[in-house]
């Protein structure tokens, strides 16, 4: 063999080698576990915490308004549209306030009125005409609107 | 922050609909220097195996320029890409865990491949003799650099210089359909695009090809006529005009590839025509007909063209070339420009586009690309310092 | 011997599992959505995405076809910021709320073009991103034919929706769905042929976004008219 392709065999040979020592001290462990991916990917993603902590544990404590709001029209509404977020509240209710709503026109997020609303699933008024700016809350109870 | 300024710019200059997250172009200016990079690497190549395979022998005074350019580039070729990267010190993962159903994944492999068994062992067996030669002339760290360069083989014989000469015919035979893998998978890339329609062709890999080898012929006779006037030598007018005519031949099927992909869309007139209808006509009016398509094919078309029925005298000539291999260049990186940012100017709902516009002050991506681009010739300048071509020992064959 | 010539079983990256695994898809009710973009806030809120409207792992798109045929598509700051008409209402033809998300696609291009396997269908059929791995290439953001996946700028790799995978491992539903006031969304195991979205897709002529474009997209939706891409 020619003295050119020996060397440049072994010089390949090693750059090789190199190459598959990396591949197999970098290669993740759990790679290829369930698929062409790292399997640990899905107990990290899996770990992250969850923020809303939806209707039941809500009416652990506030049984009264889930009640109240169980018989109207917004029963299956989630408290945690409104109120924000209660992960934190639900933890350390002292600590952790909810956010009770401000705005009194914050309900036409819903219900101002648009053509592109069916008018079967939500009722919609056009704020001017309907309550001339005066806040919702004036005459609705949000957790029993028609009470 | 600053940069959402450019992105709060964006969407008051949204035109239409598009998708909220369509509004960040994340395939900026480095995505369409690289496959320039690529192509001139490509292109330069298919020049020197003009040469060596295909035995045009006028193309030899050029030869070594070409292998050296096509170097130069190569080396520069990964880097729009690592910096372009979200994460890139990660960059290592597509060489460790590649996903095999990706175009991309091969990248690395094909990189490595033609980096170091097309270029480096062609370039090394033209030059191994010249390299022990010179390891024995020069003194000091130059004499052990050259020796180490030659991977320790003194051998300078006959029947050696045979064995390099067989050998480095085989890399270039193998080299040439390398070079097409190498360009033509980055073609595949967006052509496999099926989410994108300006981008979903199968001509795009052989499109994307064939301004390569334009592109990349088009740098090898700008290098050659800059390199010979810095060096105050005489160029070789031959080896000139048989550079043009391989440029205007590849010109007339690039061309040709490029007119039949529009014309096909023309027709065809699928659901995305009209929106691209209007991007073409609006957005890339300027990239695309003046700059792409006039200054980039039409005007060295016909001048090329009218130089193989007449040619004016020599001083003339080399103007021309000049200017021709100039006006190529900058068209083929609006071509790169078109594909790769046009692609991205229109939304995918075909109700409205984007705009992106290139910060020339404060975008990193536009200082980069310049880095990227300029670089590799001060990499060719080191080469032809190392390895120069004109020095080398007068060939036995 | 078809199935030797069978390219898809390399060419794509996920796969229904065999035996009795849960196959996530979901369902939405365009004849339902009255566009308050609840979904959309309560899932930014949820999943840390950046406030910026640049950046969404859903959105709802408001259609308005006028009278003499012009379609107008809006989604200010993904809906969040409510909607107006475009044009008085005397002069729409039609219109109409679309909520968008990731589509979970059975044959996902995002996961097939993803070069280093960070884009991956989990064995439920939910796709996600590892963004530990991510490399921030972007391949994948070009390669979603619905839009629905972005760069975070904080992190450089890509964020998309998840089907809040971390909250089904709790028993939990996804913030979208717990968020929607009419019922307008659901998800659910298309394995089982009792579950709700089954009977959603049983009982309603469904269509999915693209079809064309062959990627087996698993968000059925119910009332999609043609005017939506």
């Amino acid at each position: 063999m020619p003295v050119q392709i020996r060397r440049l065999l072994i010089a390949f040979a090693i750059f090789i080698g190199i190459m598959l020592v990396l591949k197999y001290y970098l290669t993740p462990e759990s790679w290829r576990e369930y698929g062409p991916y790292r399997g640990y990917a899905l107990t990290e993603i899996a770990g992250d915490e969850a923020k809303y902590v939806q209707m039941e544990t809500c009416s652990m404590c506030h049984d009264s308004i889930a009640e109240l709001k169980s018989q109207g029209v917004h029963e299956t509404i989630e408290c945690e549209i409104c109120h924000g977020p209660g992960y934190k509240h639900a933890d350390e209710p002292e600590h952790n306030r909810m956010e009770i709503i401000g705005d009194g026109l914050f309900c036409l997020r819903c219900h101002e009125k648009n053509m592109a609303r069916p008018e079967n699933i939500i009722k919609q008024i056009d704020a001017a005409e309907h309550s001339e700016g005066e806040e919702c809350t004036t005459c609705h109870n949000p957790h029993q609107p028609w009470l | 922050m600053n940069k959402f300024e450019s992105l709060y710019e964006a969407l008051a200059n949204m035109d239409g609909y598009i998708y909220p997250n369509e509004i960040v172009l994340n395939w900026d200016l480095l995505i369409v220097m690289y496959p320039y990079v690529t192509g001139l690497v490509a292109g330069a190549f298919i020049l020197a195996s003009l040469n060596r395979v295909f035995d045009i022998k006028a193309l030899r005074p050029t030869y070594e320029i070409s292998l050296l350019t096509a170097l130069s580039f190569m080396l520069v070729a990964t880097m729009p890409l690592i910096t372009h990267l979200g994460q890139p010190w990660r960059f290592y993962e597509m060489l460790i865990t590649p996903h095999l159903t990706s175009a991309m994944a091969i990248f690395g492999f094909v990189y490595l491949w033609y980096l170091m068994v097309v270029l480096l062992l062609e370039i090394w067996f033209d030059y191994r003799y010249d390299m022990v030669m010179w390891s024995k002339q020069k003194k000091g760290f130059m004499k052990y650099f050259y020796k180490a360069l030659t991977l320790w083989i003194s051998d300078t014989s006959k029947e050696s210089r045979k064995t390099d000469d067989k050998l480095g015919y085989f890399v270039t035979v193998i080299g040439i359909p390398s070079a097409f893998l190498l360009h033509g998978y980055v073609g595949f890339i967006f052509g496999s695009i099926k989410a994108n329609p300006w981008w979903s062709t199968v001509m795009m890999p052989v499109i994307f090809l064939f301004s390569a080898m334009v592109s990349g012929i088009a740098l090898v006779m700008f290098i050659y006529m800059v390199v010979s006037y810095l060096r105050k030598q005489k160029m070789d007018m031959k080896a000139l005009d048989t550079i043009a005519k391989y440029l205007f031949y590849i010109l007339i099927l690039d061309f040709t590839l490029e007119s039949l992909d529009q014309i096909h869309r023309i027709y065809e007139a699928d659901e995305s025509f009209d929106i691209l209808q209007i991007l073409v006509r609006g957005k890339l009016f300027f990239t695309f007909f003046i700059m792409q398509i006039g200054v980039g094919t039409l005007i060295p078309l016909a001048t090329l063209g009218f130089l193989q029925f007449k040619k004016p005298r020599e001083r003339i000539r080399k103007i021309i070339y000049w200017a021709m291999s100039v006006c190529v260049l900058v068209g083929i990186f609006y071509m790169r420009w078109n594909v790769v940012i046009g692609g991205q100017l229109f939304s995918k709902s075909f109700y409205g586009f984007t705009s992106y516009k290139v910060d020339l002050i404060g975008g990193t991506d536009v200082w980069l690309s310049v880095l990227w681009f300029i670089v590799p010739f001060f990499i060719l300048a080191f080469l032809l310092w190392l390895l120069p071509p004109w020095k080398k020992h007068p060939a036995e064959h | 011997m078809v199935s030797l010539l069978n390219p898809y079983k390399f060419v794509f990256a996920t796969k229904k599992p065999e035996g009795n695994g849960k196959w996530y898809g979901v369902g939405i009710d365009i004849e339902k959505c009255i566009g308050c973009a609840s979904c959309a806030r309560s899932c930014k809120t949820e999943n840390d995405v950046l406030a910026e409207p640049f950046f969404f792992r859903n959105w709802i798109e408001q259609y308005t076809i006028t009278n003499d045929g012009q379609i107008k598509v809006s989604s200010p700051n993904g809906g969040i910021d409510g909607f107006t008409q475009p044009v008085p209402d005397d002069e729409i033809y039609k219109t109409f709320f679309v909520p968008k998300m990731c589509n979970h696609c059975a044959k996902s291009p995002c996961t097939q073009v993803c070069p280093v396997g960070a884009s991956f269908e989990s064995p439920e059929g939910i796709a996600l991103v590892d963004q530990n791995y991510c490399i921030g290439c972007g391949y994948c953001v070009q390669a979603c034919p619905y839009g629905c996946r972005y760069i975070d700028p904080r992190k450089g790799v890509v964020d998309k929706c998840t089907l809040c995978y971390h909250r089904l491992e709790k028993g939990l539903d996804p913030a979208c769905m717990m968020a929607c006031p009419t019922g307008a969304r659901l998800y659910g195991d298309l394995n089982d042929k009792e579950s709700a979205l089954s009977l959603f897709v049983k009982e309603n002529n469904c269509a999915v976004l693209k079809p064309q474009l062959n990627t087996e997209s698993k968000l059925f939706y119910n009332g999609l008219s043609q005017e939506v891409h």
